[in-house]
């Protein structure tokens, strides 16, 4: 058994560790030793916290670990890297899930403390504002102990405090599950917003965005409630309400903007820790939320930057909406077969690929690795241009290629590799769309009109990996396919890249 | 279609227009291919392997030129050559139709149609027959290796037990595609390499072959190299005598001179004059890969290597891609292949010599009794022009030093804003929440602080491995549910439990996909 001062000391320790975690991620080499860091903290906190003061029932801890830490393994070793994003969503449903069992308990526990103290006293006492002395044989856990010193504007307080955990954790829960749906491809990825009755003829103030605002009102006021002193139901309430918010808020945001939503989820559940931290007066808690909180806030703001679309709008609509009518298209879109882009590249000196979702989806990134090896072989200058938002999460397509063991130095992000496209003979763009997409920067009437994209059609040659003459995640016609110097390689990505190694020689 | 390659009949040149490799693919096309006895000896291909190829050892050139259809050649073709051609006959070969009107007119009498390999015009679509540009490429490589077989040391630098060997100094005068490709041997040889062009817009790809683009401190606006078909304009005399005047500033220094200086249709400019000759140290080695037209110093003498009072060796010849016989006719039998394979659109043997095609009609001189040459513009421009860039206007020191100024105050202004407001707000919360409250937060706050400005130094690439750390560190929720699970209420007990493991879940899943994701990132 710890003391308080040596409990305190490792929080101290672990909030310094985690610090250091994230900060090591400003590079690659760094990075490997952050994640130690980051472990090391998270193991001082968990065992100095269970063999601390006020806490009982090891043995149920210790099965608990046991299970959930075995799940946690499996899962994270089973994981393709393609399906990272799912994964990550799903991990945030937990954390979410968990604040929301922590704050209906907060408040369990608080009630029996009241209990005991009338009890106690024989009158209910906790208003008069002195305190009461525990009296011998009462077994209490930490918190409990917490609870019963708590003077009547601290209970206001804490009763904030719970409702703000529940109320975060349970949008954090519901909006992953959904998230995670979405990114899975088990839920469709088009934006979809409640419309009551129907689709066609909704009526407003309960469609829509309306249903938003009066869920959080109904939320609030009985948050209100709560504080007055009406019972757990409306924390219960609370739980279900929120649930339904970040459902509702999660579908109605469309494929394309899961890199903003996922760094979003994240920060939110940091929030909730932090939340849960205030309530149980555990300042690790807090730290730890606050970083992860914050984190979260500042990926979401570089996304939708990246984006050029505003935080808020992405939030509450997805994409879709389009203001005029969008530029038409000219041309047709000319298909090229393996043997066409073989021989372009053979005659290239300099290569530029662009990765997407699609080569994800297609699992094609070891087929593009390949690829790379056997272009760099001949001296040919290869790189890869790496958009921000490319795939389902920040960074997800330098996991990807790291993965296939695709060199670091070769992957450039846009700002650095953007003003060599006119320099280039061949530009491949694997499983790609919104991101090299022209009519961002031609037409204003586009969707995504203004959001900065790479300029593939700069290239002396473009080559377009698709699966078919679809418009894709977002849905927006893409005039690169049209354009004199665009190729359309059909096929799904993986099988084309096989079909065209064994070609370059 | 017969085509059919002579032996190259001018003197020393040791080309050959058909490989065994490219009649194979020409016999693809649905030709059939004739060669002269002997005619790819001095390129290394033997009659017998051209007899393996499948092609047709003709035993003189009047009777090749009899039963060919075409003809592909390197050289123009002599007098005598352009008497054997008769009327439903093509000539593939080296043409110079600018400077060769006789020869032309001559051509033209005898009713054969002419391709000029030289004319091809110089768009994407047609770099797979520009023949010029890979005659230049190995010309620029052998200019490195004739230079170094002139030169006394090591391009290297080395330090051995013997002494210290300094590594040697190049200048590539021109950096078209034979300066490029100097550029490219000279410096993996290991010498320290610098490039000098008229065009500025060449000093990025100058760069990326490792050399060092040679700047002069001139203002005036150049030309664009894309308004002239990539190729270099003639410059104002200010120009050249800026460009003068570095050279000679320079000239002690260099070991190795490598002039390709080139405008098309005129003599060639003269860049390196004697007094910069006077001043290169003894054993120094000039090439110039213009000597063709006069030469880039005026000392060169055609076709010859010289070696000056100061022991400056000038080399003159002109015949660099002849000199690789072997790698020559292999990419200008390429080139010829690329030209047959455009003029058989039908891979069916058949030739359909289609005017209207942008890439034909530029290289025809003479088609059906006409003197076709010179070709209208074509249609497309071979480089984009590049819009002229709005150079971001000088800032005096004063201008430079209050737009610091004004930019520093509206920082503080909206620092001291945003600190203000946020201890006003503090202030409220303190007002009212008691001293156990305000303690937390102000532990919350700083957390915040710091959260912000770790994260802003966050790689790019490592956003992801990001989102999988801080997730797996909230998963130190894990602890509120610690402290609960020793209560006596069942509910709080089974909720805590259950808060326990899937906390663990995220704690494990998330650390170790972190590392996963990690461990993969590696340098080349």
């Amino acid at each position: 058994m710890f003391s308080v001062g040596i409990t305190s000391a490792a929080y101290i320790a672990s909030a310094v560790l985690f610090i250091l975690a994230l900060g090591g991620l400003n590079n690659q080499e760094s990075a490997k030793r952050a994640v130690w860091y980051g472990i090391a903290g998270m193991g001082i906190a968990v065992v100095a916290t269970v063999f601390g003061p006020g806490v009982y029932n090891v043995f149920l801890i210790l099965i608990a670990i046991a299970a959930g830490g075995f799940a946690g393994y499996y899962v994270a070793g089973k994981v393709q890297m393609t399906e990272m994003p799912q994964l990550v969503a799903a991990l945030h449903s937990f954390v979410g899930l968990a604040a929301v069992f922590i704050g209906l308990n907060a408040d369990i526990m608080l009630h029996a403390v009241q209990q005991m103290q009338a009890a106690a006293m024989g009158v209910p006492t906790i208003a008069d504002g002195h305190t009461v002395a525990i009296p011998a044989g009462t077994e209490l856990t930490g918190f409990g102990e917490k609870l019963w010193h708590k003077d009547a504007v601290e209970i206001a307080i804490l009763k904030v405090e719970v409702f703000l955990g529940i109320f975060i954790g349970a949008v954090t829960f519901t909006g992953s599950i959904v998230a995670f749906g979405k990114l899975a491809g088990k839920v469709d990825g088009k934006p979809k917003k409640l419309m009551l009755p129907s689709d066609e003829n909704a009526v407003p103030f309960i469609s829509g965005h309306y249903l938003n605002a009066a869920a959080l009102i109904v939320s609030v006021l009985l948050g209100i409630m709560f504080a007055q002193g009406a019972g757990i139901w409306t924390m219960v309430l609370v739980t279900l309400i929120a649930g339904f918010i970040g459902w509702h808020l999660i579908m109605g945001i469309g494929g394309a903007d899961m890199p903003v939503v996922v760094s979003m989820l994240n920060s939110y559940s940091g929030w909730a820790a932090a939340a849960i931290g205030f309530t149980l007066g555990n300042d690790l808690l807090i730290v730890t939320g606050a970083l992860v909180g914050s984190s979260g806030a500042i990926l979401s703001y570089i996304m939708c930057k990246a984006m050029n679309r505003s935080f808020v709008s992405v939030i509450l609509g997805g994409f879709g909406g389009t203001t005029g009518p969008a530029m038409a298209v000219e041309g047709e879109q000319i298909a090229i077969d393996a043997d066409g882009v073989a021989s372009a590249l053979n005659e290239a000196d300099s290569v530029i690929i662009i990765p997407g979702y699609g080569m994800a989806v297609a699992q094609a990134q070891q087929a593009v690795s390949q690829l790379v090896t056997k272009l760099r072989a001949q001296g040919k200058t290869v790189r890869f241009a790496i958009h921000p938002v490319a795939g389902r999460l920040p960074g997800h397509m330098n996991v990807l290629l790291a993965e296939a063991k695709v060199p670091y130095d070769i992957v450039m992000e846009m700002d650095e590799i953007n003003d060599d496209f006119p320099t280039t003979d061949v530009a491949i763009v694997i499983g790609s769309n919104d991101i090299v997409n022209p009519a961002a920067q031609d037409d204003p009437n586009s969707p995504i009109a203004g959001m900065p994209v790479l300029e593939v059609w700069k290239a002396k040659q473009v080559f377009v990996s698709k699966r078919g003459q679809g418009t894709g995640y977002s849905g927006i016609e893409n005039p690169l396919f049209f354009k004199d110097n665009t190729r359309m390689f059909y096929g799904d990505a993986k099988k084309s890249l096989e079909e065209l190694l064994p070609k370059i020689d | 279609m017969k085509i059919g390659a002579p032996k190259e009949t001018y003197e020393g040149e040791a080309r050959v227009a058909m490989t065994p490799a490219s009649a194979k693919d020409l016999q693809k096309l649905g030709h059939d291919c004739l060669v002269q006895s002997g005619a790819g000896l001095k390129a290394g291909f033997t009659d017998d392997a051209y007899r393996a190829a499948d092609v047709t050892v003709v035993d003189d050139a009047a009777a090749l030129f009899a039963q060919a259809d075409i003809i592909a050649k390197v050289r123009p073709p002599s007098d005598a050559e352009v008497a054997l051609l008769r009327d439903d006959q093509t000539l593939i070969s080296f043409f110079y139709p600018g400077q060769n009107a006789e020869l032309l007119a001559a051509a033209n009498a005898q009713g054969a149609t002419v391709v000029a390999m030289d004319m091809v015009p110089r768009i994407s679509r047609a770099q797979k027959m520009d023949a010029l540009s890979s005659m230049a490429n190995i010309a620029g490589y052998r200019a490195v290796i004739e230079a170094g077989s002139n030169f006394g040391r090591f391009f290297t630098g080395q330090v051995t037990a013997a002494g210290k060997v300094p590594p040697a100094k190049v200048l590539v005068v021109g950096a078209g595609v034979a300066g490029l490709a100097a550029i490219g041997t000279a410096t993996s040889l290991g010498a320290i390499t610098y490039a000098f062009d008229v065009r500025p817009e060449v000093a990025e790809q100058v760069e990326s072959m490792g050399a060092e683009f040679v700047f002069l401190d001139f203002n005036e606006e150049q030309t664009d190299g894309s308004a002239t078909g990539g190729y270099a304009a003639v410059s104002s005399p200010e120009f050249t005598a800026a460009q003068l005047k570095k050279f000679r500033e320079i000239a002690p220094d260099m070991d190795i001179v490598i002039t390709t200086a080139l405008i098309p249709g005129r003599d060639a400019p003269e860049l390196w004059t004697k007094d910069m000759v006077d001043a290169m140290k003894p054993g120094s080695v000039i090439i110039d890969l213009a000597a063709e037209r006069g030469g880039n110093c005026k000392l060169t003498v055609k076709d010859e290597k010289i070696v000056t009072e100061n022991g400056v060796t000038i080399v003159g010849y002109t015949d660099f891609p002849s000199r690789m016989a072997t790698q020559a006719s292999l990419l200008y039998a390429t080139n010829v292949r690329h030209m047959v394979s455009d003029l058989t659109p039908g891979k069916d043997g058949v030739i359909d010599h289609n005017m209207d095609d942008d890439v034909i009609r530029g290289a025809t001189a003479t088609h059906e009794g006409e003197v076709t040459f010179p070709p209208p513009k074509p249609k497309i421009a071979a480089i984009a022009a590049a819009p002229k860039k709005d150079k971001p206007k000088e800032l005096t020191p004063a201008e430079k030093r209050a737009k610091e100024v004004a930019s520093f105050k509206a920082q503080t202004k909206s620092q001291v804003t945003l600190l203000v407001v946020g201890g006003l707000l503090l202030a409220l919360v303190g007002a009212f929440a008691p001293e156990s409250f305000m303690s937390h937060f102000i532990v919350f706050a700083l957390s915040c602080f710091i959260g912000f400005s770790v994260i802003w130094g966050v790689a790019h690439s490592l956003h992801t491995p990001l989102m999988a750390i801080t997730n797996a560190i909230s998963g130190i929720v894990i602890l509120g549910a610690l402290l609960q699970i020793g209560a006596g209420n069942w509910i709080v007990v089974l909720l805590s439990f259950i808060g326990v493991l899937i906390a663990s879940i995220n704690i494990v899943g998330g650390f170790l996909v972190t590392r996963r994701m990690l461990a993969m990132f590696q340098k080349s």
